[in-house]
Formats: C-alpha cells, sequence, structure tokens
C-alpha cells in the first residue's frame, strides 16, 4: 500500500502536437477510493496508464509514498489493473486464470487455492472454477477480469478502466456494491474510471473531474455538486446540468441584460461573469425575476423538469413535488445562497 | 395461407450450373471416363472397370513419388508454420512506415508469377553464373543441384521456403494485429512471461489463421508442379519427381492416358480427403471457443 504522489506529470502521445493529459499535481491518499469522472477522450485512461506504468509521462514525476517510480513498470510498482473490456486467458479455466498472476509472482500452491476460493466466492463465480473461461459470456469473463485484479492481496493499488462496461445494468449495481465493500475490507486504494457520473458519485469517496485533458476539480460528490470549481463540471456533474447565463456583477449585484436579479455579498466586480444555478434551486415567478420562453415540461414522475430558453442560454428548472405551473409563471428567480459566479470558466471566490 | 408456389427462381442459378459444368464437372467427368477405358487409338476405346486403379495403387513408382511428396509436404510445413509464426511476433505491432514496408517486402514472393520463381532460382543456383551456385562452390562446397538429390531438395525446398513463407507470415500477422492492447497491458499487470504471453495469448488468438495457413500451404505444396519441374525437372533421376510431375509424365510424357486419369482421380480424393478432415477440425474448434 502506498500514498501516490503526481508532480507536475503531463503527457504528450509520440507525433501529436496536444497535451493528452495537461500538467498536474495531486495526492492520491492511501486507501481511499477514488473515481476519474469525464467525457471520452478526455485523458482519463491516459492518467491511468501512467499511475499503473503501462505508459511512461513525457513530463513530471510519480511517486510512491517517497519513491520515484516515473521509470519503472508495472510489475515493480506492483499495481493491479481493469480494463474496460474482458481479458481472460482462453486456454485457461476460470480457476487458472484467477490463479495466474499468483503463480506468476510464485506463491505457494496451497495460498494460491485459497485465495481463488475466497476471490471465486466474492464474484460468483465458484461453480464454474473449472471450466474453460473462453466459453463464457461477455459479463462472466468481465468478471474474471475483475476477479485477478483483487485476487492479489499485496497491492499498492487497484485501477479500473471502465470496468462495468460490458456488465448488464442490473449487474452493474451489485458489483459496484461489492467493490465498495471489498474497498473496506482490504483498504486498497482504488481509482475508478468511468463517464457516469452515477457510477463515479455513489463509488468513490473523491471525485476527479476532467475534460480535455485538464483536472477541473477534485472533491467530494457534495462539493461538485453544491460548488462546482468550472462551468464543465457544473454542467457534467447533475441532470440536467447547471444553467449558465451570461451576465455582471456590480456592487454584489447580478444584473443579467439589465435585470436586476439577486443580491450576493462579499463578491469584487466581475465584468464578463458567468452565473452558474443549479435546475434544483431554480423556481418558476409570474413577475419576479428573468423572463424566459417555456419550451416544454418532462414530467419525470417524482419531479418535473422544465426547459426554457433565456436569449440564448437553456434554462432547466426541476419543480420540487407538488409545485404547480400557472399559466403566467414565465419568469426564473434563482436562490441566492446557491449562485456560483464564474469567470473564464471558472469559479469566482467571495469572501 | 399458402403462398403460391413458383419455381422460376431456380433459373436465376442457371448461369452459375453452365460455369461449373464447363469449368469442373465436365472436366472432370472426362477424366473418370478416361480412367474406366483403354485405347489404342482411332478414338476406339475398351471397358478395362478397375484395372488402372489397382496397376496405380500397386506401382511402385507412384508409391516412391507418393513418398517423396509426404516428406516434402511434411519438412515445408515444419519449416514454414513456425518461421512464419516467428517473423510474425517479430514484426512491429504498431503501423506505421515500418510496417508497411515490412508487408511489401513479404508480399513481393507471393506476386512472382511461378515459373518465374523457378527461373530465379534455377539460374541462382546454377553453379558456372549463378551467384549462389557459383559463391558456395568458390566457398569450397560441392554443391551441385543438377547432380546431387540432396542439393536438389535443399534448393527445392529453400525455395520454397522464400516462396511461400510470407503467406504464413501475412496471415498469422492479421491474426497478431486482432489482438487488442488491453491483452498485452493485462499480461505485464499479471507479470506474464514473454512465452506465457505467446502460449496463452498470442497463439489461442492466432490459431484460426494458422489453421488456415496450413491447410493452405498443405493444398499447395502437395499439389507442387511448376518450380520444381522448372529447377530440377524432377531429377536428379527421379529424385524431385513429386506426384504432380509424375502425373504430367505419364500422362503427355508417356502419354498413358488411362493410368493417368486414375492417378488423377486418386490424387484429387486424397486431397480432398485431408482437406475435409482440416476444415472438420476448424469447424470443431470454432464451435469449442463459441
Amino acid at each position: 500500500m502506498a500514498k501516490i504522489t503526481l508532480r507536475k506529470l503531463a503527457h504528450t502521445y509520440e507525433g501529436s502536437k496536444e497535451q493528452a493529459l495537461k500538467p498536474l499535481n495531486h495526492v492520491w491518499e492511501d486507501g481511499a477510493a477514488y473515481a476519474l469522472l469525464g467525457p471520452s477522450g478526455c485523458g482519463k485512461s491516459t492518467l491511468l496508464n501512467i499511475i499503473s506504468g503501462l505508459l511512461e509521462p513525457s513530463e513530471g514525476q510519480i511517486l510512491f509514498d517517497d519513491q520515484d517510480v516515473t521509470a519503472s513498470g508495472t510489475v515493480e510498482r506492483n499495481i493491479a489493473q481493469v480494463f474496460q473490456f474482458p481479458v481472460v486467458y482462453d486456454t485457461m479455466t476460470v480457476g487458472e486464470n484467477l490463479a495466474f498472476p499468483l503463480k506468476n509472482r510464485g506463491m505457494d500452491q496451497d495460498k494460491i487455492e485459497k485465495r481463488v476460493t475466497e476471490i471465486a466466492k466474492m464474484i460468483d463465480l465458484s461453480e464454474q472454477l473449472d471450466s474453460r473461461a473462453s466459453g463464457l459470456s461477455a459479463d462472466l469473463q468481465q468478471k474474471i477480469s475483475l476477479g485477478r485484479g483483487m485476487v492479489r492481496e499485496d497491492v499498492n493499488a487497484i485501477l479500473f478502466d471502465e470496468p462495468l462496461t460490458v456488465i448488464d445494468p442490473a449487474m452493474k449495481t451489485d458489483l459496484r456494491i461489492q467493490l465498495k465493500e471489498l474497498h473496506h475490507e482490504f483498504g486498497h486504494t482504488m481509482i475508478y474510471v468511468t463517464h457516469d457520473q452515477t457510477e463515479a458519485l455513489t463509488f468513490a469517496d473523491q471525485v476527479v473531474v476532467m475534460n480535455q485533458g485538464e483536472v477541473l476539480q477534485i472533491g467530494t460528490p457534495t462539493e461538485l455538486f453544491e460548488r462546482p470549481a468550472h462551468t464543465f463540471v457544473g454542467h457534467f456533474i447533475g441532470s440536467p446540468g447547471m444553467n449558465i447565463v451570461e451576465g455582471k456583477l456590480v456592487n454584489n449585484h447580478i444584473i443579467i441584460n439589465d435585470t436586476l436579479c439577486n443580491i450576493l455579498s462579499g463578491y469584487d466586480d466581475v465584468d464578463n461573469a458567468q452565473i452558474g444555478i443549479r435546475p434544483e434551486y431554480c423556481a418558476l415567478s409570474a413577475s419576479e425575476g428573468l423572463p424566459i420562453t417555456i419550451n416544454r415540461v418532462e414530467d419525470l414522475g417524482k419531479h418535473k423538469v422544465v426547459r426554457a430558453i433565456y436569449e440564448k442560454s437553456d434554462i432547466n428548472i426541476i419543480l420540487r413535488e407538488g409545485e404547480e405551473i400557472e399559466a403566467d409563471m414565465n419568469h426564473v428567480v434563482f436562490d441566492s445562497e446557491k449562485i456560483g459566479i464564474f469567470k473564464n470558466d471558472w469559479r469566482v471566490e467571495h469572501d | 395461407m399458402t403462398k403460391p408456389i413458383n419455381q422460376r427462381a431456380w433459373f436465376l442459378v442457371l448461369p452459375v450450373l453452365i460455369l461449373v459444368a464447363f469449368s469442373a464437372v465436365i472436366p472432370l467427368m472426362t477424366v473418370v471416363n478416361y480412367a474406366f477405358q483403354d485405347s489404342f487409338g482411332n478414338n476406339e476405346f475398351f471397358w478395362v472397370g478397375f484395372e488402372w486403379f489397382e496397376e496405380i495403387l500397386r506401382s511402385e513408382r507412384v508409391h516412391d513419388a507418393l513418398g517423396r511428396q509426404i516428406l516434402f509436404t511434411l519438412i515445408i510445413l515444419v519449416i514454414e508454420i513456425p518461421l512464419g509464426v516467428f517473423v510474425a511476433l517479430h514484426m512491429p505491432r504498431k503501423s506505421g512506415t515500418w510496417t508497411s514496408i515490412c508487408l511489401v517486402l513479404l508480399a513481393l514472393p507471393l506476386l512472382i508469377p511461378w515459373n518465374v520463381v523457378g527461373t530465379i532460382w534455377q539460374i541462382f543456383g546454377r553453379v558456372d553464373i549463378g551467384l549462389l551456385g557459383y559463391i558456395l562452390s568458390s566457398l569450397g562446397f560441392d554443391y551441385n543441384y543438377t547432380q546431387d538429390s540432396f542439393d536438389a531438395w535443399v534448393t527445392i525446398i529453400i525455395m520454397d521456403v522464400w516462396h511461400w513463407t510470407s503467406l504464413v507470415v501475412l496471415l498469422s500477422y492479421a491474426g497478431l494485429r486482432s489482438i487488442p492492447d488491453a491483452y498485452y497491458q493485462a499480461a505485464k499487470i499479471d507479470q506474464a512471461s514473454r512465452w506465457s504471453i505467446f502460449r496463452h495469448i498470442e497463439l489461442p488468438k492466432m490459431k484460426n489463421v494458422l489453421l488456415i495457413a496450413i491447410l493452405l500451404r498443405f493444398m499447395d505444396s502437395f499439389m507442387i508442379y511448376t518450380e520444381p519441374f522448372v529447377v530440377t525437372g524432377g531429377g536428379p533421376g527421379n529424385a524431385t519427381t513429386f506426384l504432380s510431375i509424375d502425373l504430367v509424365k505419364m500422362a503427355i510424357g508417356q502419354f498413358d492416358l488411362g493410368p493417368a486419369a486414375a492417378f488423377s482421380i486418386i490424387y484429387f480424393l486424397v486431397i480432398l480427403l485431408v482437406c475435409w478432415v482440416f476444415y472438420t477440425v476448424m469447424m470443431n474448434t470454432g464451435k469449442v471457443d463459441g
């Protein structure tokens, strides 16, 4: 087990001009569960492969505890990794597949058997231990991959690269809960890459949100929701995401196109501000606030989502249970407490 | 609800039937016709039953040719398949200039007409003017493929390896390229040895293309005619007279049409049998893999 430190880590793929991963400093605390969240192609798999040692970063350092492992391979780093698509050794049985990483490290036969039985029980494959891995369905094969990732007890970290892509939705939740239990039981550092916010928010203590090779925010699910550091985070997390409207901040007054919307406190003036507010903290009104055009109302059972437009910005409003829409409600008001002010997409802090 | 029966669709099959009839069935039946009859000219034929077949099956000359043929095919399979896999394993895995260069170089021997391949090696090996033969003999080796049967065999085997290993390489390489990177990465994480990677990842993924490679190389080498005919003409003596060469000698050289026809049919059946065995094996391994 180890604390993993990234120092000015960055990566540019050979022959590419753009940085796949922009300079990053971060410490992954020993024993924590992290999720790397971001859209496809945002560099999260690159970061994961750098941590596991499959890829050598073009800049910066990576440290395990106090030891520089930037140039070391995966074997020296003692890392387990599970990939997006199942990797099984066709020639082996399920049991042999699970035993393979242990056997390669020269563990005793008795210990191997004991450990394989444990893991098989955990991933619910005890009965298939002696059948050929190649004949199994994709989700069972992925379970084998997960099992192989978890079979070694002494690893420094276990990395998951979108491991539940091929698993069917009902089993996804089960497996996620199992992973979480496993984390509690053994306390391995776990880093879990995904583009699914539900998966990230339920799995991890800390979520790292990335976009276009850049880490935008690292925080708990609540922090990401309540205080996104970047408009992308606001937009990416939540369903629907945060509303962003252009405006300005003068003497703590939010003014959008000459309409005074809210009065805050502690901010400096911002000329080209982006006003961010979550749909959960918006309300419809007949007279106050911004005039909007309502396009449609989606009834999701538990709550209603109002899809509206102000100038060119989409505004979504979530109506709480029991709230009704009157015919003349064509304005929106924001909850001052929950407003975030952004400049050039980054959050503006206040006193 | 019953559909009206309409058999006119059969006309659509007609062109294929005609094509196959002229390209395969009719020529084959002509051969069958010869195989059961004898002729003394004047277009007069006599029914002889299975006499020619018995003669061929008992013929020592055919036995010898068959023995040489099996030995030859075995040797080239034993050399070309592992060599092809070995070369494919050492090709660059990612696409790039080097990969393209390798592929073009490898494809070159496959693009050369077979009799040209024969001519190239026939000249290459000549002791008086050939690059290979001249160098070998000036280095003091007693090399002469026209007089020594061992030298003739070595020349023909090297020629075949040069000509056809590329095919095995290309097929194996295609198989290797289809392996996702994640397999190699997982193997690294699992600390698998190079041999384990080959044994448990690469070989299983190449299995199907390798079976095809073996089948193709078996068929081609078992029917080999042009190249050894051009290089050695089946000699010295009968040392490199393989089945096809023997068959042509019998049919056209001696004009023994009856025995040659019977020979052809037996030859054909042997190849058909082996291919069927291969095909069955291939289909069944596919099933197990699911």
